[in-house]
C-alpha cells in the first residue's frame, strides 16, 4: 500500500523583513482530501501557499510526494482592461496544444462544441483576459491551473471578487472537479460556510495554527473567537 | 548600378529590420511596463559609444557593451532586491549620460546622440539585419512564457518557468536593438522607437498575436517613411523617425478599440 500522504509540512516559519508571519505550522495532506486553511485577512494563508510553491524563502520542511504536478489559483491577478492578451493567449502559455485547451475549458464548464464555434468571435477564448467579469476570469484561472492534469489544485481565497450565485456555482464546480480527476485541494478561506460544505480538514491560521482537524469537531465558538480575535461574528448556523 | 553599394539600398534594409525589430520587442517591453527603463537605457550606450571611437572599433560593440554592463545592473536590482528599479535607472542611467556627452568626441557626439543612417555602410547593414533578425527569432522562442511572467511571477514560477532567466534573456535581446537602433535614431531617440510604436499598436490591438504584430508594422513604416521623408527635405534621420512614429500614434488614437 502506498503512502496516501501528498503533503507533510513540519514547523514551517515564514518572515519578511524580520517580522514573522508564519510562525511553527505543521500539517499533512492525505491524497483526495479537502483541506481548508481557515482565517482572518492578514493571517499568513496566503504566504504558506507561496511558501508551499517555493516562491518565498521559508524554514522548516515543507515534503510534496514524489512526481506531482501541481496547479495554483492565485487570490487575484493584478490585469487592466487594456492589456492585450487574449484568453486562448493566456491558456497557450501552459497548454502544448488546442485540445489540451479545449479539455480544460468543459472541465470548467465552458462550452466549445460546435454550436459555439459559430460565434467564436464572440467566444470566450478571443475576448481579451483584462475584459472577462470575476466569475468568468476566476474560471479561466482554474482552466489554466488544471492544464497539464495536476494531482493537486491550491486555491487561493476562491470566493474573492464574485457573487453569491457565481461563488455557489465556483464552489461546485471546484468539487465536481476534485471528485472526477481525483484531485488533492488545498483552499484558503475565511469563510465558515464553505469550509463547512465543503473541507475534510481545517487548519486555522493567525500565524499559529490554532487549531487543526474535521470541521465540525474543531470549530467551536471558542477556538474561533481566539482565531478572530474575540470577535467571533462568524457562527455556522444549523439550519 | 551596384545594388549592394547603393547606399538608398542599405539604409531601407537596415531600416526594415531595426524596424521590425524594435517594434516587436517594444511591444513586449510596454506589457512590461518598462517603457521609462528602455527610454534611459538607451543613454547607457552613449559612454560605451565614446569608448569605442576612442578605442577605434566599431560603434556597435562599444554600445552593446555598455548597454549589456546596464541590463547586469538592472537584472541584479530586479532579482535580488525590492527596490523599485525606476528611481534607481533615473539615477544612474541619466548620470552615465552625462559622462558619455563629456568623453565623446565633439565632432562625434551629434551623431552619437541622434544617430545618422544615412552614412551606414555595407558592414553595418549586415550587423543591422543579422542581429535584428536573431533577435525577432529569440522573443518569438519565449514569448509566451515571458509574457506570463510578466501577468504574474508568481503563477509562471508555479508551472516550473526560471522567471529570472527569461527576464535576463529579454533584457539582453533589448540591448542588441537598441544598439542597433542607436545608428538610426541616436542614444538620445532610441527610446522613442521601442516605446511609440508599442503604444500604438495597444490603441488598436485585443489580443497579443496583432499587438505585437502592428507594433512591428508601426515600427517599419516609422523608420522607412521616416528615411525617406527626411532625405526629401534634407533633414537628419532620426528626429524625422521619432515624428513619423507619434503621427501613427495620434492616426491610432482615433482608430483605437472600444
Amino acid at each position: 500500500m502506498p503512502d496516501p500522504t501528498v503533503l507533510k509540512v513540519e514547523k514551517l516559519s515564514v518572515e519578511f523583513n524580520g517580522a514573522t508571519v508564519v510562525d511553527g505550522v505543521s500539517f499533512s495532506v492525505l491524497k483526495g482530501e479537502v483541506l481548508a486553511i481557515l482565517g482572518p485577512n492578514g493571517a499568513g494563508k496566503s504566504v504558506i501557499f507561496r511558501a508551499l510553491l517555493d516562491l518565498v524563502p521559508y524554514s522548516g520542511k515543507i515534503s510534496w510526494a514524489p512526481d506531482l504536478k501541481i496547479g495554483y489559483v492565485p487570490q487575484k491577478l493584478a490585469i487592466d482592461r487594456s492589456t492585450p492578451l487574449s484568453v486562448v493567449e493566456f491558456l497557450k502559455s501552459k497548454a502544448k496544444n488546442t485540445k489540451e485547451i479545449l479539455d480544460v475549458l468543459k472541465l470548467v464548464g465552458i462550452n466549445t462544441g460546435p454550436e459555439s464555434e459559430h460565434h467564436l468571435e464572440h467566444h470566450i477564448l478571443n475576448r481579451g483576459l483584462g475584459k472577462l467579469s470575476g466569475g468568468e476570469f476566476q474560471r479561466i484561472l482554474i482552466a489554466w491551473a488544471l492544464i497539464g492534469g495536476p494531482n493537486v489544485l491550491l486555491f487561493d481565497e476562491p470566493t474573492a471578487g464574485i457573487d453569491i450565485s457565481g461563488e455557489e456555482t465556483i464552489y461546485n464546480l471546484l468539487k465536481k472537479i476534485q471528485q472526477s480527476n481525483d484531485l488533492t485541494l488545498l483552499l484558503i478561506s475565511h469563510d465558515l460556510n464553505i469550509v463547512y460544505n465543503y473541507a475534510d480538514k481545517v487548519i486555522c491560521i493567525n500565524k499559529k495554527a490554532l487549531c487543526l482537524g474535521e470541521p465540525h469537531q474543531v470549530l467551536d465558538p471558542k477556538s474561533l473567537s481566539v482565531l478572530y480575535g474575540g470577535e467571533a461574528k462568524f457562527y455556522h448556523h444549523e439550519h | 548600378m551596384d545594388l549592394i553599394n547603393n547606399l538608398t539600398f542599405l539604409q531601407i534594409m537596415a531600416g526594415v529590420f531595426i524596424g521590425i525589430a524594435s517594434g516587436y520587442l517594444g511591444s513586449f517591453m510596454i506589457l512590461r511596463r518598462m517603457a521609462l527603463v528602455g527610454d534611459a537605457l538607451s543613454h547607457v550606450a552613449l559612454p560605451g559609444i565614446a569608448l569605442a571611437f576612442l578605442l577605434n572599433v566599431n560603434p556597435f560593440i562599444g554600445a552593446f557593451s555598455a548597454l549589456f554592463l546596464g541590463i547586469v545592473c538592472i537584472w541584479l536590482i530586479e532579482s535580488h532586491t525590492e527596490l523599485p528599479t525606476e528611481s534607481l535607472v533615473g539615477l544612474f542611467f541619466t548620470v552615465s549620460l552625462a559622462i558619455g556627452i563629456l568623453i565623446t568626441p565633439e565632432n562625434e557626439l551629434l551623431e552619437a546622440l541622434f544617430g545618422d543612417i544615412s552614412k551606414i555602410s555595407l558592414d553595418d547593414t549586415i550587423i543591422s539585419v543579422t542581429f535584428s533578425i536573431v533577435v525577432i527569432a529569440a522573443m518569438k522562442l519565449i514569448a509566451n512564457k515571458f509574457m506570463l511572467g510578466t501577468l504574474s511571477p508568481d503563477l509562471a514560477k508555479s508551472a516550473r518557468i526560471n522567471v529570472s532567466r527569461l527576464n535576463f534573456i529579454f533584457l539582453i535581446l533589448v540591448a542588441v536593438i537598441v544598439a542597433l537602433g542607436i545608428k538610426a535614431v541616436g542614444t538620445l531617440l532610441m527610446g522613442a522607437l521601442v516605446v511609440i510604436p508599442a503604444i500604438s499598436a495597444k490603441n488598436i490591438s485585443n489580443n497579443l498575436k496583432s499587438f505585437t504584430l502592428t507594433s512591428a508594422v508601426f515600427g517599419l513604416v516609422s523608420l522607412v517613411a521616416g528615411i525617406y521623408i527626411s532625405r526629401l527635405l534634407n533633414y537628419s534621420p532620426g528626429p524625422v523617425v521619432v515624428l513619423v512614429s507619434g503621427l501613427i500614434f495620434i492616426l491610432s488614437l482615433f482608430l483605437k478599440k472600444e
